[in-house]
């Protein structure tokens, strides 16, 4: 057996090691669960690791090869643990789901577990995926294997830390204001978030449905495109699913001629850092390099995404995390005296401060007096922001933006200030208001921390955007991998032992 | 300018239970964060229809046939309390 890096190897290469009979699914699946041995303790990427089934399900994907042989078969995979995974623990890193037991299956792990993918385990994030920092986790904070000090970004945090530090070939995350594409980038890796409706919620806990999707986080443009291949479709259980008019091609271009990427004044205005900014003009001036053409746009009501998000996920977050009432799953207090006092204290004890927070500026812009003000203008602003994307891609092919305004921050530097928070996804949050696809791809380093490049496309073209990605990816060359290195702490993880039905 | 009273409030509307502490600190924290969201109005919305959703999928229907659906056991699995098969909550006072 060849000895692979895990911080290098892509799925792409994995698969064809795998199909020459160079390596065992079971070997590969070893790779991974060493690194994780070696690793996890300081980065934090996992809630749950389920080592009995990646050793399990990988050694029955060698035996039964000619069976199951599938384009997915045998490669391991990380799933964020607000995807339901049958026979496996489901906690959303809240405390209200601490032993959640799911009796079905997410469609979209669904998908790739029939696809014989084996699972290494479910990744940390922000508590019912609300948050930009991983920190909101109930159970631990995860580590930017870049540095330790620092936060992986998210809310798939889990997910993209779990990448980037090679304890994962890649992994499913969710997305609803910037939670794939924003850790991504912090963590050096390639995130996409589909168009709303290509990838089924059905089993994706919900945060605001109306904005969340589920993504791929992978280490190169060509594994996310291998990824979402086997993710999206048209699902009767969920009706906002749709069938994308094209299948999800693999990229090949080397080149962008003929592509015109429109570059809004507005996302540049904000707040940007100077490194951040030098890495994203760089990569501007490689897409010119490649034949495309980069022009000025305006998308006038960026401003106002934001306010417009923070009323609708809280909005739709306060409505679907009713059902979290102590009756059928989750946490219940102790020794309720009445129903009330049973819902109110179960809800008290379970919810950490950040879903607590959405909750309450949810319920308060849809009470009584309050609905036209914020959740019906929310709404209407909504439609603005669409409203600027459709005109410009009147003009363009492409919008490309810095993913995030920053590189990765120290841990606990924003926690006590909820909107400094907030602004992380400044970048982000307008695409999922307008239920548009995007990918961030590493485009440089920033005083030794990885710098985010975000294509955004119209509606359904995951095709158009991968391809881009992929020819820039190219003339980037992005090499550097994490050091580990430590300028702050670290703590033994925790893991219990489950397998995939 | 929401105060201590609208957060009591709401976190009764919400069933949430929050200590005094709490509602202190998240009356502070709702102020600042309803103060950027009121950058909305600065925006003439008058004539815009609202997006509630993204997409043009209006009354999603399938065929009415019955099917298999979770059974009882498997509903009644993760309930922290169960009498004779049904979900058992405290009484309403």
């Amino acid at each position: 057996m060849t000895t692979l890096d895990p911080l290098r190897l892509s799925a792409r290469d994995a698969k064809r090691l795998l199909v020459d009979g160079e390596i065992s699914s079971a070997e590969l699946a070893k790779v991974y669960l060493d690194q994780i041995a070696a690793v996890e303790p300081r980065v934090r990427a996992y809630i749950r690791v389920t080592y009995d089934n990646a050793a399990k399900y990988s050694t029955k994907v060698d035996r039964e090869m000619q069976a199951l042989r599938g384009p997915l078969a045998g490669l391991p995979i990380a799933i964020k643990d607000n995807m339901v995974t049958e026979g496996v623990t489901t906690t959303c890193a809240s405390r209200i789901l601490r032993d959640y037991m799911p009796v079905y299956t997410a469609t979209a792990v669904r998908q790739v577990w029939d696809d014989h993918v084996v699972m290494l385990g479910k990744t940390n994030l922000d508590e019912f995926a609300m948050g930009s920092s991983t920190e909101n986790s109930a159970f631990q904070t995860t580590r930017n294997p870049w540095d330790l000090a620092t936060v992986p970004g998210g809310s798939s945090g889990g997910s993209a830390a779990a990448v980037a530090a090679g304890e994962a070939l890649w992994a499913l995350g969710s997305d609803t204001g910037g939670s794939i594409r924003q850790p991504a980038a912090l963590c050096g890796i390639v995130g996409m978030k589909p168009t709303y409706g290509a990838v089924s919620r059905y089993g994706l806990i919900a945060f605001a449905s109306s904005l969340d999707q589920i993504g791929p986080l992978t280490r190169s443009v060509y594994d996310c495109a291998l990824l979402l291949q086997h993710i999206v479709g048209h699902d009767p259980n969920d009706a906002t699913s749709v069938a994308l008019p094209e299948p999800v091609a693999l990229p090949d271009a080397q080149r962008l001629d003929g592509v015109c990427v429109g570059i809004p004044v507005e996302y540049l205005a904000a707040g940007i850092e100077p490194g951040v900014r030098a890495c994203f003009d760089e990569t501007v001036a490689r897409v010119e390099q490649l034949g495309g053409t980069c022009v000025e746009i305006s998308l006038p009501h960026t401003e106002y995404a934001l306010p417009a998000y923070y009323i609708i996920a809280p909005a739709e977050a306060s409505a679907n995390l009713a059902r979290f009432d102590g009756v059928r799953y989750g946490h219940r207090c102790a020794d309720p005296v009445d129903l009330l006092d049973m819902y109110e204290r179960t809800r008290g004890e379970g919810f950490g401060p950040e879903v607590k927070r959405r909750i309450m500026i949810g319920a308060y812009a849809l009470s009584a007096g309050y609905y036209d003000a914020y959740y019906g203008r929310a709404q209407k602003v909504r439609t603005l922001v669409r409203r600027d994307f459709e005109a410009a891609f009147a003009g363009v092919d492409l919008i490309a933006s810095p993913t995030t305004p920053t590189v990765a921050f120290k841990a606990g530097s924003r926690t006590a200030d909820p909107l400094s928070m907030y602004m992380c996804d400044i970048c982000t949050i307008p695409v999922n208001l307008a239920g548009l696809p995007a990918i961030s791809i590493p485009c440089g380093l920033s005083d030794g921390l990885p710098v985010g490049f975000q294509l955004i496309g119209p509606a359904f073209s995951e095709n158009r955007i991968l391809q881009a990605a992929h020819a820039l990816e190219g003339a980037i060359g992005f090499a550097p991998a994490p050091t580990f290195r430590d300028s702050g702490a670290g703590a033994a993880a925790g893991a219990r032992t489950e397998t995939q039905a | 300018m929401i105060g201590e009273d609208d957060v009591r409030y709401v976190a009764k509307l919400a069933r949430l239970r929050l200590e005094q502490d709490e509602v202190a600190r998240m009356t502070g924290e709702l102020a600042k964060i309803l103060a950027h969201i009121d950058k909305m109005s600065e925006l003439d919305t008058a004539g815009v229809p609202p997006t509630a959703h993204v997409l043009d999928v209006v009354n999603v229907t399938r065929p009415d046939k019955p099917r298999p659906g979770l059974s009882r056991a498997d509903a009644l699995r993760n309930a922290p309390a169960v009498s004779d098969d049904c979900f058992r909550v405290p009484r309403m006072s």
